[in-house]
């Protein structure tokens, strides 16, 4: 099965790529490809609820809101696990400078992995839920019906088992190649994803323990290891388009992660407000995530520090935009935005009401999707067999990057008013209404955020037609 | 001890570099500021939490034994001035003298873990917890989390103890130490100030 070898492969056909070093790394074009497939679809349900918020019958009874909303949700975080391997596949052999350790099963695990993914969907548009529970053997174990975390048991399953695949394959390759940091750092993220999934099979009858348990997974995924691997990613973004010592960028990223684990590992205590758990988090957790901006800030300091210091003006400019993009957007919308619903005082009245989507939009947009994107834009023209796109091309994709960012600020504003209302009406009134009447107050907001999805698609379509750009010159 | 740390900061460079620099790593001091800025948060919360409880705070401090966290004040400092001597001697290049202070500076370190964690284990023995009350709660969990930053300044002094084997650092070359040590002041100066807040300000 292993067929490791430790030098390059020579280049010496026209038809070998010679912008990979090692041919294993192809494995990660697919990944990234069904990435951005499945990326349009959860565009494509956002605007169905978005819809829905304001048109409530609209693709009435076909599919319901909540049908959509999980859909939307899963999609998300299947292209992002799609983008995260797709990174692995391609950065752990780079950095640890020999083949990866078995490209087959790699492919084999992509394969499933989308079957699996796909299945799952047509599942949850093609059955009431409490059907599809039933005949995927929830009775046996009940895991389903929590966000995020809705899919059938034997989805689940697939998934660890998708995720065991893929860690056996890098960690083999790790183990007997040069290890950098980059690449211990993106592995423990990456086990931490797994080992925290694990937690979605905890489900105790005891709704507190259920939730404490649930933010294990949530909480501790995107303001815990998925910054490792968000961290890593960008180092290894930073250092190929910058040129930059690595031993300079290698202590940024161990800086950055121990701040991530000093800050956010407690930091759970934000969501242990008011699910009854004891006294001493509405402290605890305010403390500790009044903190956690803190790491993003440093990612931002640290792209713009890097890209400063470059040694080299590397081709492929929308790569490094995408890392700039990320430093920023990622410190706005988990940093500030996350900042302000934290405090408890304050979550007592913001708890759950619209700033929470505002503030989950543009961290999740503005953090991991950016950061995969950096990861596609850096790996895909050299995964095709050039430096970097055609001039042409790299336009369009800049222009889709602001499209996207100028339309996700949009939304997050859009939202944040919205919370701006529906917290004064419905939470800080002497004369409080009730939720649905705020609602009726906020109509036109979810018409601006509609307005704004469109740009978003928009901006999507030009990102994905950027790929298709030849031009005249190539890198 | 701040004034210390200010001397090898105002020290090093006037013997390596004509103009002045800050000494270690500007990422680390960057992490130092953050790292104090969570510190600084937990205390300001104390002293409110304390002003609206005097009762309860006083009362919880009267449990407390002086005597260990005296000489755990101690520890640290002598850490630290092993770790200010690592410097020194790094930059003389006495190589052994200087990893000798290094090692030194952890048997402190360990010192100090040792001694906190009986009177923690002690405080648990006696049924306290998170929960007891107020003060116990801010008690446990800045000593905790101080304990944890202990344990890291141990790990980065054993970090650069491990990487000085092949002479990785001498005159001109101390940006590792440097950063150490700067490390290593930072716990120990948060020390003071949890020492004073918690255990002697009563
Ligand atoms: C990239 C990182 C982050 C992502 C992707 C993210 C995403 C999310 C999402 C999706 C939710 C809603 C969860 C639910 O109730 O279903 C949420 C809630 C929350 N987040 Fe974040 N977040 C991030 C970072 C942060 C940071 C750094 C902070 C604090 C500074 C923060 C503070 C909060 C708070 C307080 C809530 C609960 C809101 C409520 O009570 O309704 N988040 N986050
Ligand atoms: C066309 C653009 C989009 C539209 C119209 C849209 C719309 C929506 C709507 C209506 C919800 C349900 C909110 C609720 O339950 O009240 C939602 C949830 C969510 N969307 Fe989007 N979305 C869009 C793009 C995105 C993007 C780009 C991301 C991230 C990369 C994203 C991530 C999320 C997340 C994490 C949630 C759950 C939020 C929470 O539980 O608070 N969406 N979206
Ligand atoms: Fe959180």
């Amino acid at each position: 099965m292993s067929n490791a070898t430790v030098a390059p492969l020579p280049a010496s056909k026209a038809t070998v790529n010679d912008q990979i070093k090692y041919r294993s790394q192809a494995v990660a074009k697919p990944y990234f490809v069904a990435a951005i497939g499945l990326f349009i679809g959860q565009i494509l349900f956002g605007l169905i609820i978005g819809l829905q918020y304001f048109k409530g019958d609209f693709l009435f009874p076909a599919i319901p809101f909540g049908t959509a909303r999980m859909v939307h949700t899963n999609l998300l975080i299947v292209w992002l696990l799609f983008g995260f391997m797709g990174a692995g596949y391609f950065l752990i052999p780079e950095e640890c400078e020999r083949e990866l350790y078995s490209p087959k099963l790699a492919i084999i695990t992509f394969w499933v992995f989308l079957v699996a993914g796909a299945l799952t969907i047509v599942g949850y548009l093609g059955l009431p839920y409490n059907v599809l529970a039933h005949i995927t053997g929830n009775d046996l174990l009940p895991t389903m019906g929590r966000g995020y975390l809705e899919q059938p048991l034997i989805t689940k399953v697939g998934i660890v088992l998708v995720a065991l695949s893929f860690l056996f394959n890098l960690s083999m390759t790790l183990l007997s190649g040069r290890k950098t940091s980059i690449s211990i750092v993106m592995m423990l993220g990456l086990w931490g994803l797994a080992i925290f999934f694990l937690f979605s099979f905890v489900n105790p009858n005891n709704l507190v323990l259920d939730k404490y348990f649930w933010w294990w997974v949530v909480h501790l995924w995107v303001e815990g290891v998925w910054e490792l691997i968000m961290g890593a990613m960008l180092a290894f973004v930073l250092v190929k388009v910058t040129g930059v010592d690595r031993e300079i960028i290698e202590k940024w990223l161990y800086l950055i992660i121990a701040m991530t684990l000093i800050t956010g590992i407690i930091g759970t205590g934000h969501h242990y407000f008011w699910i009854g758990t004891p006294g001493y988090w509405q402290l605890l957790g305010s403390i500790f995530s009044a903190l956690e901006p803190v790491p993003f800030f440093m990612m931002t300091v640290f792209a713009f520090n890097m890209v400063k210091r470059r040694r080299r003006e590397h081709p492929n400019q929308a790569a490094t935009l995408w890392a700039l993009g990320t430093g920023v957007m990622s410190f706005l919308g988990a940093g500030v935005w996350g900042f302000l619903g934290t405090l408890s005082v304050v979550n007592y009245y913001t708890h759950g009401t619209q700033l929470t989507a505002a503030h989950g939009h543009m961290a999740f947009y503005g953090a991991y999707a950016m950061v995969v994107l950096t990861m596609i834009s850096y790996t895909m023209p050299l995964l095709r067999g050039r430096e970097a796109n055609s001039a042409a091309a790299q336009k369009l994709e800049k222009t889709a990057f602001w499209v996207m960012t100028l339309a996700i600020v949009g939304i997050t504003l859009s939202l944040t008013a919205a919370a701006v209302t529906q917290v004064s009406l419905q939470r800080l009134s002497a004369s409080p209404l009730s939720f649905m009447e705020t609602q009726q107050h906020i109509m036109p907001m979810y018409w601006a955020r509609f307005g704004f999805g469109l740009c978003f698609f928009t901006g999507l379509m030009m990102y994905v037609t950027s790929f298709f750009v030849t031009g005249k010159r190539e890198s | 001890m701040r004034e210390q740390s200010l001397a090898l900061i105002e020290a090093q460079p006037a013997r390596h570099v004509p103009e002045p620099h800050i000494p270690g790593d500007l990422a680390m001091w960057f992490f130092i500021l953050a790292e104090l800025a969570v510190f600084g948060v937990f205390f300001l919360v104390y002293g409110v939490y304390r002003r609206q409880q005097p009762a309860l705070f006083a009362e919880g401090q009267t449990h407390l034994d002086l005597l260990l966290p005296t000489l755990n004040t101690l520890l640290l400092i002598a850490g630290s001035a092993c770790m200010v001597a690592a410097v020194r001697r790094f930059a003389q290049d006495r190589q052994r003298a200087a990893r000798q202070s290094l090692l030194l500076a952890m048997v402190f370190g360990g010192g100090f873990l040792v001694c906190k964690l009986y009177e923690l284990v002690g405080k648990f023995m006696a049924g306290i917890s998170l929960s007891s009350n107020d003060f116990w709660m801010f008690y446990l969990s800045l000593t905790v989390f101080h304990f944890l930053h202990v344990v890291l300044g141990m790990v980065i002094v054993a970090a650069v103890w491990w990487m000085a084997r092949d002479g990785r650092y001498g005159p001109g070359r101390l940006d590792g130490v440097e950063t150490a040590a700067a490390y290593w002041h930072m716990v120990d100066l948060v020390w003071l100030v949890l020492f004073a807040l918690v255990y002697v300000a009563r």
